[in-house]
C-alpha cells in the first residue's frame, strides 16, 4: 500500500489548506474594507475536503461546485491573484469580473464553476460525466455541494440519472451540518445518514471525516480509481463544519448555534490536525510551518496587490460574452 | 420536395447528426418510441441508443445534463415532449444555460438546442396549451426560434444546431402535419432574419409559428376585399429582425401583430414598442394586437376557440387600422 504521506506530500497538503485559510481571511478583511461586495461565503473549517479530494484527481478531470467555491478553485491551482481580482470585480479576474465570488470559473484547470442555485449544478455534473463517457475518455467529474442540496429535486434527478447510466461522477456532499441556519436534522429526513439518499438509487456511498485531509484523500483515491475504471457514480459524505457564519452578513455562531459548539469543532481544525500528524511523525518541524506561513503570506500580499491595482472593466464590456459569435 | 413539418425537423437533425458525431438527441421517448410526435422516426436505428438517448421523466435532470455535456464539448439537442414541461426545467435553461457563458467571462459556452412544441392543439386543457415564448425571449443569453413552415423549420433547425449558444426552438403540434416544399439538398437559414411571406402595401401583419398561417389566410380574404396585406414572419423571435418589420411599416403605415400567447407582457407588446420607437411618424393608426386571451386555456371547445386568435379577429384588427370598420 502507498504510504499515507511523506514529507513533501504532507507539507504540500498543509500548504494548500493554509493558502485557502489565509485567502479566506484576507477576503473577509477585504469585505470589511468594501473591496469585495455582494455575497461572500467562506470555506474556513472545510479546507480538508477540497484539498484532499482534488489531490486525488488528474489535472484533466472535471470539478464543479456550489457558491462556497473559493477553496475548490484554489485547490485546483487557480492563481490567487486572479481569484481575488474576480472578487474585487476587476477585469483581470478569472471571469473578467462578470462572475464574482460565487461564480468562479477556471476552464483551463477544468474548474467548471461555482453555482448559486442550491442543487442546480448537480445535473451539470452528470452532463460533464456524460460527455466524457460519450467520448470514451477516462475522466472523472467531481461535484461538490452542501448537505442543504440533498432535499432538492434536482439532486435526486441527478443521482437517478448518474446511477441509471453509470456515469463517471463523484458526488461529494460537504455536510457542515447547516444550510444557512437550518440544521440538517430539521431539513433532511435521513439526516443521520445523508449518504443513504444515494444508496437508495443504488449508488455506493460512504462517509468520511472531512476534517482529516489524509482520510479524505485516501477515500478519494480509492473512489476515483473505481469511477475511472467505469464502475459508475459514487457518493461521499464528508463530515465537516464551517467555523464562520453562512456568509458575511451572518456572525460566526448567530442564534441558530452556540459559541460553545463552534469552539468544540474548532478543536478539530483540519490544519491543526494535519500539523499535529506531521509533527508527531517527524515529517516536519515548527520551522517548516513558519516557512509555509511566510510563503503563503507573500502569495496573499501579491494577490491582494494585484487585485487592488487591476482596473475595473470598462462599461463597454457590458454586452460582451452574452452570446457566442 | 413536399414534406411535412415533422419530416423537415427529422431531416434537419438527421443531416446534422451525420455531419457531427458530437451531436446527440436526448429526451423522453425520443428513441424506441420515435418521439411523442414521431419527429425522431428512424433515429435510434440509424444512430444507436448512445446518440438517441431515452430519458426518464426528469426534465430538470436531463436538461441540466445536456447543459453540462455542452460545457464539455458535446452538442446536445434536447427534445421537450412539450414546452409546458420546460417549465420544470426552467431553472436549468434560465439560471444555467443562459448565464454560463457570461458568468464565466466567455470561458465556457453552451451550444445546445432545446426543442419541442409550444402553443395549443385541440382541447388539451390549461397545462398543455401554453405559448411561453415571451418567457424565454425575456432572458438575455438565449436565442428563440419559432418557424412556421417546413422549409423554415428545416433550415433554422440546422442553423440552431450549428450555433454556439443555447437556443429554444419552438414547434407546434398543429404544424407537425402541415406540408411544404423544402427543395432538394441541404440548406440553412440564418438565425435572426425575418421573411416577407406575402407582399402588400396597405397593412403589415407580423405573425409567427401557427399564427402565420392564420395571417396568410386572413390576407387572402382581405385581398378579395381590396386590402393588400404584407405579412412578415420574424421566424427568429430573439434576436428579432426589427429592421425588416420597420421597413415594411414605413411602407404601409399600419401594423397588426398576431400572437397566440397571452396579451399582457406578450411578445407583441415588445414588437409594438420597438416599432413605435423606430417609426412613430410613419404610423397612420395605432398598432393593433391580436393575442390569446389572458386566461388559463379552457377545455371546452367553444371556450377554447374564444381564447385563441382566429381569422375574424385578425381581419377585424386589419380593418380597424385601416379605418374600415
Ligand atoms: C434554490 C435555492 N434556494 C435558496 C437559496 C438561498 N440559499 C443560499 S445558501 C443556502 C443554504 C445552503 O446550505 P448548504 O447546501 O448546506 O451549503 P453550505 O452553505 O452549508 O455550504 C440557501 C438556502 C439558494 N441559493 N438556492
Ligand atoms: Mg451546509
Amino acid at each position: 500500500m502507498m504510504p499515507r504521506m511523506d514529507r513533501s506530500d504532507g507539507l504540500f497538503l498543509y500548504r494548500q489548506m493554509l493558502l485557502i485559510r489565509r485567502f479566506e481571511e484576507k477576503s473577509a478583511e477585504m469585505y470589511a474594507l468594501a473591496k469585495i461586495a455582494g455575497f461572500l461565503h467562506l470555506y474556513i473549517g472545510e479546507e480538508a475536503i477540497a484539498v484532499g479530494t482534488i489531490a486525488a484527481l488528474r489535472s484533466d478531470d472535471y470539478v464543479i461546485s456550489a457558491y462556497r467555491d473559493h477553496g475548490h478553485c484554489l485547490a485546483r491551482g487557480s492563481d490567487p491573484g486572479h481569484v481575488m481580482a474576480e472578487m474585487f470585480g476587476k477585469t483581470t479576474g478569472l471571469c473578467h469580473g462578470k462572475g464574482g465570488s460565487m461564480h468562479l470559473v477556471d476552464a483551463p484547470r477544468r474548474f467548471m464553476g461555482g453555482y448559486a442555485i442550491v442543487g442546480g449544478h448537480i445535473p451539470l455534473a452528470t452532463g460533464l460525466a456524460f460527455a466524457t463517457k460519450y467520448q470514451a475518455l477516462d475522466l472523472v467529474t467531481v461535484c461538490f455541494f452542501g448537505e442543504g442540496a440533498i432535499p432538492s429535486g434536482q439532486a435526486h434527478e441527478a443521482l437517478n440519472l448518474a446511477a441509471l447510466w453509470k456515469l463517471p461522477v463523484i458526488f461529494v456532499c460537504e455536510n457542515n451540518r447547516y444550510g444557512m441556519g437550518t440544521p440538517a436534522e430539521r431539513a433532511i429526513a435521513l439526516y443521520a445518514d445523508v449518504a443513504e439518499t444515494a444508496r437508495s438509487y443504488g449508488i455506493t456511498a460512504e462517509r468520511v471525516d472531512g476534517m482529516d485531509v489524509l482520510a479524505v484523500r485516501d477515500v478519494m483515491r480509492k473512489v476515483v480509481a473505481q469511477v475511472r475504471a467505469g464502475q459508475g457514480p459514487l457518493f461521499i459524505e464528508a463530515m465537516t463544519y464551517r467555523f464562520m457564519g453562512h456568509s458575511m452578513s451572518d456572525p460566526a455562531h448567530g442564534h441558530y448555534r452556540t459559541k460553545e459548539e463552534v469552539e468544540e469543532y474548532r478543536k478539530r481544525d483540519p490544519l491543526l490536525l494535519l500539523k499535529q500528524t506531521i509533527l508527531s511523525s517527524n515529517l516536519g518541524t515548527e520551522a517548516d510551518f513558519t516557512q509555509l506561513e511566510r510563503e503563503v503570506g507573500e502569495v496573499m500580499t501579491t494577490a491582494v496587490k494585484f487585485a487592488d491595482e487591476s482596473p475595473f472593466p470598462a462599461p463597454s464590456e457590458l454586452y460582451n460574452e452574452v452570446l457566442a459569435e | 420536395m413536399l414534406i411535412s413539418y415533422r419530416e423537415a425537423l427529422n431531416q434537419a437533425m438527421r443531416e446534422e447528426m451525420r455531419r457531427n458525431s458530437r451531436i446527440f438527441l436526448i429526451g423522453e421517448e425520443v428513441g424506441y418510441y420515435q418521439g411523442a410526435f414521431k419527429v425522431s422516426k428512424g433515429f435510434v436505428e440509424e444512430f444507436g441508443p448512445q446518440r438517441v438517448v431515452d430519458t426518464p421523466i426528469t426534465e430538470a435532470g436531463f436538461t441540466g445534463l445536456a447543459i453540462g455535456a455542452a460545457m464539455a464539448g458535446l452538442h446536445p439537442i434536447v427534445e421537450l415532449m412539450t414546452m409546458n414541461f420546460g417549465i420544470v426545467a426552467l431553472d436549468q435553461s434560465v439560471n444555467n444555460a443562459a448565464k454560463i457563458r457570461y458568468m464565466s467571462g466567455g470561458q465556457l459556452s453552451v451550444p445546445l438546442v432545446i426543442r419541442g412544441p409550444g402553443s395549443a392543439a385541440h382541447q388539451l386543457g390549461a397545462q398543455h396549451s401554453q405559448s411561453l415564448e415571451a418567457w424565454f425571449c425575456h432572458v438575455p443569453g438565449l436565442k428563440v426560434i419559432a418557424p412556421a413552415t417546413p422549409h423554415d423549420a428545416k433550415g433554422l433547425l440546422k442553423s440552431a444546431i450549428r450555433d454556439k449558444n443555447p437556443i429554444i426552438f419552438i414547434e407546434a403540434q398543429l404544424l407537425y402535419g402541415t406540408k411544404g416544399d423544402v427543395g432538394d439538398g441541404e440548406y440553412t437559414i440564418p438565425i435572426g432574419v425575418a421573411e416577407v411571406k406575402r407582399v402588400g402595401h396597405d397593412v403589415t401583419i407580423v405573425a409567427y409559428s401557427k399564427m402565420l398561417l392564420l395571417a396568410l389566410e386572413a390576407a387572402d380574404q382581405l385581398s378579395r376585399e381590396g386590402i393588400e396585406v404584407e405579412v412578415i414572419d420574424p421566424r427568429t423571435l430573439k434576436p428579432m429582425d426589427l429592421p425588416t418589420i420597420v421597413a415594411s411599416v414605413k411602407k404601409t403605415g399600419r401594423l397588426v401583430i398576431v400572437e397566440e400567447g397571452w396579451r399582457f407582457c406578450g411578445l407583441g407588446a415588445q414588437v409594438a414598442e420597438s416599432v413605435y420607437t423606430a417609426a412613430f411618424d410613419y404610423l397612420d393608426a395605432p398598432i393593433q394586437r391580436v393575442t390569446g386571451e389572458d386566461v388559463p386555456m379552457p377545455y371546452s371547445r367553444p371556450l377554447e376557440d374564444a381564447a385563441i386568435p382566429d381569422k375574424p379577429r385578425v381581419i377585424d384588427a386589419v380593418k380597424t387600422v385601416c379605418g374600415r370598420r
